[in-house]
């Protein structure tokens, strides 16, 4: 049977350059980069190019990258660090209500310990409103956390106008780019955000490894204390054979950028219009240009998620649903239920999100099989029918 | 996630599609997920003698409204009365434990259906 990965937004495969390198740094390489002696000096040599590596995709100093074990944890660092370093100026973030749970539930955590926190709505393409954020910036603001792109939809953010709102106030800025490094441009300087947040394995990296880039000047609090490595911002003996792996993923990113943005983009394409031209009554979520280019997002009427995922699987095709069926806590998705999609449409919701292991023969078994899938939930729906009752 | 049974009932489910001319109809919606299964059943001489459904739901709902209707048809209505959850459940050879609630909607429509079809005819 073919298989079909259409799950890139949620995890990546190693690229294999990647593996190659962190089979032979493994093989030869298990120095304490902390350590003087020779052993050490050399892991140290690996994880400082790296850095490099890592910095460069995104327009950062080497100085500015601190490495940590996944881009949930670079969050927390972010937020609550900020949040301890300048408790003293004031108690009050602003984020949107569509932000990954990394951060949502990082400021929850901060709203049980003294701070306030405002969800700026979104529109129902997912976009925040830079005036909604002009608005909700209080005296004691003291952090503006925005994701770059959403994990969900795709939808791109207007980070310049957001973070240079927070400039005017002195108010810092931070956004999560987990799901925009490597896939579109990601400059820190043209975007003006003080903090950024990155993930490994979304960009053919390992997992259980991630980084926050710090503008140089900003203060943070450590979230973990220790022996004070990554400047004494997380400390902890480095994962190196993460770190390098994730290191070379930042540079074929880089590298192939332009080419694997263009080639997702028109397999994407010819997705979203093969089911818009097959499927009836199917509504395209997210922002029509400004998304991600690799990502398709729908929700089919009177068809529930888990059904069609598993009917998908059963056929090879992996992908996703922000249905609350689907979910283990059993609620809808909160990014759907934030621009406004009625629960039967956050029930039927698809997500695909495209990458390396796609091709065009992909895509058009996709568009083979998902419409009979669809056609025989629908069959039994009693939403699709209403014959009596 | 699923065992073997639950995914043939899922991917063959039995007995769906709707009555034209049913005996008594019963919908349910699921409080903790918001799903819905509707029953429909044709009674004969006290008995279940046809049952179908119709489903918006995950895959242990399409399975548990299979289940149901497999175990429903030719009981008694009062045999009927008695079938619960933990039956269609166990037939199933088992849920994962955070999808026992899809199961809920199953007896519970088949209930709904029953009651539907008494108070039409008074019984
Ligand atoms: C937007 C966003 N932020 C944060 C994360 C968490 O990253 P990690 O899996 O490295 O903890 C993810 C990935 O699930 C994500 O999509
Ligand atoms: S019907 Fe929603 S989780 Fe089963």
């Amino acid at each position: 049977m073919r298989k079909v990965y259409l799950d890139h937004a949620g995890t990546t495969p190693l690229h294999p350059e990647v593996y190659s390198l962190m089979c032979e740094f493994m093989k030869n390489n298990f120095g304490n980069p902390s350590s003087i002696h020779s052993y050490g000096r050399e892991a140290k040599k690996w994880v400082d190019e790296a850095r490099q590596q890592v910095a460069d995709l995104i327009g950062a100093d080497r100085e500015e990258i601190i490495f940590t074990g996944s881009g949930t944890e670079a969050d927390n660092l972010a937020i609550i660090g900020t949040a301890a370093a300048r408790r003293k100026k004031g108690n009050h973030i602003i984020t949107s209500s569509i932000e990954h749970p990394a951060v949502l539930n990082t400021c929850k955590y901060l709203e049980k310990n003294g701070f306030e926190v405002t969800y700026l709505p979104v529109d129902g393409y997912g976009l925040v409103d830079p005036e909604e954020l002009r608005r909700a910036i209080r005296h004691e603001t003291i952090l503006v956390t925005i994701m770059h792109a959403n994990n969900e939809i795709g939808t791109i953010e207007p980070i310049e106008e957001l973070s240079s709102i927070a400039r005017e106030y002195g108010i810092l800025f931070h956004t999560d780019a987990v799901q925009t490094a490597g896939k579109i441009p990601v400059n820190v300087k043209d975007l003006g955000v003080d903090l950024l947040t990155l993930s490994s394995h979304k960009i053919y990296g390992p997992k259980g490894v991630g980084a926050l880039y710090k503008r140089k000047g900003v203060r943070l609090e450590p979230v973990i204390h220790g022996g004070g490595q990554e400047k004494k911002m997380r400390s902890g003996t480095e994962n190196t054979a993460g770190i390098v792996g994730f290191g070379k993923a930042a540079e074929i990113a880089a590298r192939d950028l332009e080419s694997e943005y263009n080639r997702t983009l028109e397999l994407r394409d010819r997705l979203v219009q093969g089911i818009n031209d097959r499927i009836p009554d199917v509504k395209y979520n997210g922002h029509p240009e400004r998304r991600l280019p690799h990502n398709a997002h729908f929700s089919f009427s009177y068809v529930e998620g888990e059904s069609m995922l598993l009917s998908l699987d059963m056929k090879g095709i992996a992908a996703s649903s922000g249905s609350a069926c689907s979910s283990s806590n059993l609620k809808g998705s909160h990014v759907l239920e934030a621009i406004g999609l009625p629960y039967e449409l956050i029930h039927g919701s698809l997500r695909m999100t495209l990458g390396r292991m796609n091709d065009a023969a992909d895509i058009d078994y996709v568009l083979e099989v998902l419409p009979e899938i669809v056609a025989r939930l629908r069959s039994f729906s009693p939403l699709a029918n209403k014959l009596t009752v | 996630m699923y065992n073997e049974t639950v995914m043939d009932h899922f991917q063959n489910p039995r007995n769906v599609g709707e009555i034209a001319d049913a005996s008594g109809v019963g919908e349910v919606g699921n409080v903790v997920c918001g799903d819905i299964l509707r029953v429909y059943i044709k009674v004969k001489d006290d008995r279940l003698e046809d049952v179908k459904y119709m489903t918006f739901g995950c895959g242990a709902a399409v399975a548990s409204g299979s289940m149901m209707t497999t175990l429903a048809k030719g009981k008694t209505v009062e045999e009927a009365m008695q079938l619960t959850n933990k039956d269609v459940a166990q037939a199933l050879g088992g849920l994962p434990p955070q999808k026992m609630h899809c199961s809920n909607l199953a007896a519970d429509a088949l209930h709904k259906a029953i009651e539907d079809w008494q108070q039409k005819t008074g019984q």
